[in-house]
């Protein structure tokens, strides 16, 4: 049976990387690895992680330097050498060990206007959404986003320009721009606009690149970008 | 904890360096082009003392690095302009080796009638 | 700088990008003709002196470059540097009117005089 050399990220912002020794098993997850050092080696190692099948996205983590969801990572997709480097989610303060606070995430999420204003009542007849419609695709294409935070993670614009909303707000904007029934849509164009929005976006593609879900926010911010020059350039920003 | 090479590596990524990286080049060369052509307000003579220099392999070698830069700065942002501008489909990821392909063209043909 | 002005700016840029676009590609292609037949000064000016379409071409080719480089230049230094604010913009704004007064001033010296 082989081992794994496995680097954990233990601390705060300032820390380091504690080596464990982890049995190799076969169809063994990367969260596998991380539950075997919590219960069997370290008690005081702390984690996220609640469905464990890549449902939730509660145990976004860095793998060898990627942000993924370790449920769904196979230890022999990632391990070189028996060695996998684990640590906490980038961008977001460092609660402690691999749990981040996603506390500045979500709050970006509700400045893009990431959610539904409308105006009808119980009264009022059903909204009609056709989803053959150009938007409702345009919805559908991203609407399966449940928040996990691996792209904000991933995109260095965020990195760079602290103000940036990120991919995950912006992409939620889209979805509620092609929203038949949102009434919100003024508004929620000057929210997305600027340098501190969708405009910033230089299609790294690194959110696309990583999302669990194969959604992609470069194609939603630069939706957006189309959605916001038409606005301003008619004067309607 | 900050992203490292490790989540970079991958072909958007070098692009957008790449882009970045020929975009300053030649902003930090627009200065120098300007001046250079401005010579020739001071008659043929003061254009031709600047053109001497062309004839060195080395200023030949830059030459075709400058135009490699913006071959590449162009076909990138054509590239951009496509991801942003049209309706997203999958062709757009080979954008990338096509502009990569059509800089390197723009390059070899100067390359080879300079030499 | 309000939100409207930043959008400004960006779609600036683009537009500017579009008409560079074209104006790179002639520019390349008369460059790779004219590296051919000779670099003399007699022989380049021999060409473009007088010549207003060209002239009026590379005016326009100046006035996008003009544009689109601090605008370009403003994200970079403030996403590589960290700079932010009111310095930032007049110090590109300024590299904008130098670039299209440099530049206009070859085209004159090249096309006109």
């Amino acid at each position: 049976m082989s081992l794994l050399r496995v680097s954990v990220w233990r601390g705060g912002a300032s820390g380091g990387f504690q080596t464990y020794e982890v049995p190799r098993l076969e169809s063994q997850t990367v969260l596998d690895v991380v539950t075997y050092i919590q219960r069997s080696l370290d008690p005081t190692l702390s984690y996220r992680f609640a469905c464990r099948v890549g449902v939730c996205g509660s145990c976004a983590m860095s793998v060898n330097g990627k942000a993924r969801w370790p449920c769904r990572t196979h230890v022999a997709g990632v391990a070189e050498d028996n060695r996998i480097e684990i640590a906490p989610l980038s961008n977001l303060p460092v609660i402690k060990d691999l749990v981040t606070d996603m506390s500045r995430f979500f709050d970006k999420w509700a400045q893009a206007k990431g959610q539904f204003y409308g105006t009808r009542t119980r009264a009022d007849d059903f909204a009609r959404v056709l989803p053959e419609s150009r938007q409702r695709q345009a919805v559908d294409a991203a609407i399966e986003c449940i928040g996990c935070g691996v792209c904000y993670s991933a995109c260095d614009v965020v990195t760079w320009n602290p103000a940036y909303l990120g991919p995950a707000a912006l992409n939620r904007a889209w979805t509620l721009i092609n929203d038949v029934r949102d009434t919100a849509r003024a508004a929620r164009l000057a929210a997305v606009a600027g340098d501190a929005g969708c405009h910033a976006c230089h299609t790294h593609m690194s959110c696309t690149e990583r999302c669990p879900k194969n959604l992609v926010p470069t194609a939603s911010i630069a939706g957006l970008k189309r959605a916001v020059a038409a606005a301003a350039l008619k004067g309607e920003l | 904890m900050k992203n490292d090479f490790r989540a970079r590596n991958h072909p958007a990524y070098w692009a957008f360096i790449a882009h970045r990286a020929s975009g300053l080049l030649l902003t930090l060369f627009l200065p120098f082009h300007f001046w250079a052509l401005g010579q020739a307000l001071h008659g043929a003579e003061a254009l031709d003392g600047f053109l001497r220099w062309t004839d060195y392999p080395l200023v030949k070698f830059a030459e075709t690095g400058l135009v490699l830069l913006l071959a590449a700065h162009m076909t990138g942002g054509v590239r951009l302009l496509m991801l942003e501008f049209l309706a997203w489909r999958d062709w757009q990821k080979n954008l990338l080796a096509i502009a990569a392909g059509a800089s390197l063209v723009a390059g070899l043909a100067f390359a080879l009638n300079v030499v | 700088m309000n939100t409207r002005t930043q959008v400004l700016l960006w779609t600036a840029q683009r537009a500017s990008a579009a008409v560079l676009a074209l104006c790179v590609l002639i520019h390349l292609v008369t460059m790779i003709y004219a590296v051919k037949n000779g670099l003399t000064a007699a022989e380049v000016l021999g060409r473009t002196r007088g010549n207003t379409g060209w002239a009026a071409f590379y005016a326009l080719f100046v006035a996008a470059i003009a544009v689109h480089a601090p605008i370009g230049l403003r994200t970079t230094l403030s996403e590589m540097l960290g700079w932010r604010g009111a310095a930032l913009d007049l110090l590109v704004l300024a590299l904008g009117i130098a670039l299209a007064l440099w530049g206009w001033r070859a085209v004159w010296g090249v096309f006109v005089v």
